[in-house]
């Protein structure tokens, strides 16, 4: 029992992980994508329809990255050539994206698809309470993780991290020293978009394997929310990413349990955990204020 | 090769007329494309589309509904956007709207009065308000995110209004169908005929409403604050308006057309509540603003533009058997590039070659 729920919780908490590191990295350039829903609504039919028409699930994580990058580019060049309104264009990129995914999905509604298979490592797999969850997830579990490893690193240990972190910080003084902040940010943009891909590509290739139009159902929207509540610290994210696995598990599972809670009121709990964490979290004012990137959603013009 | 911005010494004036007919157009062009890439004649497509809807008076009627919603709630979001503060949460602000003035005719349905169809709508207004207030208080108290808590409340609004319709607001004659009792007619906005036309009584609403904006924004001193406190709280601050005010004020003024805009569309298109009540009109209508450049008469304009991609998304449906997701689409796309060529207003768009390299000389 505790094994299936832990189980279910991963399998929760990998997609809005995925979404979210991708987001961080994004907003630590200084730029606020709020099309992040789109962009996993994207990947989520992008690696659907690629796994069906390729045969296997891989083709679908690679294209449901591809897609998510796709349609970010759309977003990065509205935002950071035209210097638009980012919250608008994120907006527009959330609508964009979610029409369509549901155009292109519309041949794919309850086709059977390809579930992206768990590993298994012998020996380490059989290990009793641990192996299943340890060593028997699917790829991308790893990859989530691999994820958030190489953007703490990236960010706080590589020179290009800190390039990134100081157009973030201030767009202004980055460029003046010689950085190129358009181009710093289309990349971070593009890095964005791709996770959100592989967020997106995750539900429809391993939490359920099908694609229905509302499936990505506000997750993009949490992952955006999960960024706030890490303080944009990477390790953090895993926190949060696990704490709203569990609660979105918590209601499927106490469903049956009957305990009289209408199960819309149970569905409501992941939406409304997020205000409350982000009330919680914006409470807090020293910590939000010191990690914040001072120039996010700000646009930059280069001047010369 | 590549854009280059050059900033404007002022506002072109030109560019604010041309920027959104110039957006318009090219979401036609493009929509032409997707057709073309879903195996359809562009040209059929975009005459199904774009232009057939306006071609009988029942479809322009059918235009007026839908644009009548749309055109209420961006008025609304209109005030916040211009005060700076992002409140996407209009499509729950129209849910709880639906369901609070829907409280009249569903659970005292023997009230049957000329009273009733303005308290549904002053219960719609309060309903959306109060929701709005939410985010709106968060923000001021907490310095809680508009954006996130706004549009998480819509997932709330829409599983409480599942709940509702399965649960206690049920039709117990209704053969165990989501629904609620329809309305009484006493409920339902009349229809007055317009030469060949009828129309409903909440289009002439959403008129009234675009003339009180309009006046409001314009000519009286909130309008001044509204617009002053969105392009520099600081300066706002030195005039002794108050921000956290403000936000508390745009909010809950567009919660309220929200919520209005929410009971109109159940009281004149549904007749009764059920667990799906708008086509994302609360988004759209996010496009609508936009595409109006914030502004009440622009609004209008934009919204019966707008509504038009509901019907082409239908007549397409029917006439080129295609998806009338395409209509999701083609609104995305234009509200990109409204954004994209709002630039031109502030800007000058340069395409710039490589620096040539200097030549050798001898």
């Amino acid at each position: 029992m505790l094994e299936a729920i832990i189980l279910t919780v991963i399998t929760a908490a990998t997609p809005l992980l995925l979404a979210a590191i991708g987001e961080l990295v994004v907003e630590r350039s200084g730029v606020l994508n709020l099309g992040v829903e789109g962009m996993m609504a994207m990947g989520a039919v992008s690696g659907f329809a690629a796994s069906l028409t390729f045969g296997t699930p891989f083709a679908g994580i690679v294209a449901g990255a591809l897609a998510g990058m796709a349609v970010s580019l759309v977003f990065a060049f509205v935002t950071q050539t035209l210097v638009a309104n980012q919250v608008a264009s994120g907006l527009a990129l959330t609508l964009f994206g979610l029409g369509l995914a549901g155009l292109l999905g519309e041949g794919f509604v309850g086709t059977p698809g390809l579930k992206l298979p768990a590993l298994f490592i012998p020996g380490l797999t059989d290990l009793p309470v641990v192996g299943r969850i340890l060593f028997g997830q699917d790829i991308l579990v790893y990859v989530s993780f691999a994820l958030v490893l190489g953007v703490s690193w990236f960010l706080f240990r590589t020179r290009a991290g800190l390039v990134l972190r100081a157009v973030g910080d201030n767009h202004g003084s980055a460029h003046a020293l010689g950085y190129s902040v358009v181009r710093v940010r289309y990349l971070a943009v593009l890095f964005g978009g791709a996770c959100a891909g592989l967020g997106g590509a995750y539900l429809s290739l391993a939490y359920t394997p099908l694609w229905v139009e509302t499936m990505t159902a506000g997750r993009g929207w949490i992952a955006l929310a999960l960024v706030v509540f890490s303080s944009w610290l990477p390790s953090r994210l895993v926190v949060g990413a696990y704490l709203f696995g569990a609660v979105t598990i918590l209601q499927l599972h106490a469903q049956p349990l009957g305990l009289g809670v209408p199960a819309q009121f149970m569905s409501m709990l992941p939406y409304l955990a997020t205000v409350i964490v982000l009330v919680l979290i914006s409470g807090n004012r020293r910590t939000t204020r010191f990690n914040t990137p001072a120039c996010l959603g700000t646009p930059f013009v280069p001047d010369r | 090769m590549r854009l280059e911005l050059v900033k404007r010494p002022e506002v072109s004036r030109v560019m604010m007329v041309v920027s959104p007919v110039l957006a318009v157009g090219l979401t036609v062009l493009f929509a032409a494309v997707v057709f073309a890439l879903q195996g359809k004649d562009p040209a059929a497509g975009v005459y199904h589309f774009f232009v057939e809807p306006l071609l009988s008076p029942w479809s322009i009627e059918q235009l007026i509904v839908k644009a009548t919603p749309l055109v209420i709630i961006a008025l609304g979001l209109s005030v916040c956007y211009l005060s700076n503060n992002w409140n996407i949460g209009a499509e729950g602000q129209l849910t709880v709207g639906a369901i609070t003035g829907s409280i009249l005719p569903v659970l005292l349905p023997e009230f049957v009065s000329p009273a009733t169809l303005p308290l549904m709508i002053l219960l719609g207004a309060l309903g959306g308000a109060l929701y709005a207030a939410v985010p709106a208080l968060l923000k001021t108290r907490f310095g809680t995110n508009e954006i996130l808590t706004s549009l998480m409340l819509v997932y709330v609004s829409g599983l409480f209004l599942d709940w509702l319709v399965r649960g206690p607001w049920r039709d117990p004659q209704g053969y165990n169908f989501p629904i609620t009792i329809d309305f009484n007619e006493a409920a339902v906005p009349a229809t007055f005929p317009i030469g060949p036309l009828y129309l409903n009584l909440s289009a002439f609403l959403a008129l009234i409403l675009v003339v009180v904006l309009a006046v409001t924004l314009g000519r009286t001193l909130k309008g001044f604050e509204i617009r002053v406190l969105g392009q520099s709280p600081r300066a706002g601050a030195f005039a002794g308006f108050s921000a956290e005010r403000m936000t508390l004020f745009a909010f809950m003024v567009s919660g309220a057309l929200a919520g209005v805009a929410g009971i109109l569309t159940v009281a004149s298109e549904i007749g009764k509540l059920q667990p799906a009540i708008s086509p994302g009109y609360g988004f759209t209508a996010i496009i609508v603003a936009f595409l109006g450049r914030l502004n009440p008469i622009g609004i209008l304009i934009a919204g019966l533009v707008i509504a038009l991609s509901y019907l082409g998304g239908e007549a397409i449906q029917t006439t080129l058997q295609m998806s009338s997701k395409v209509a999701t689409v083609v609104q995305g796309m234009l509200l990109f590039f409204v954004l994209a060529c709002d630039t031109l207003i502030l800007y000058r768009v340069r395409l710039v070659g490589r620096a040539p390299k200097e030549p050798a000389r001898a």
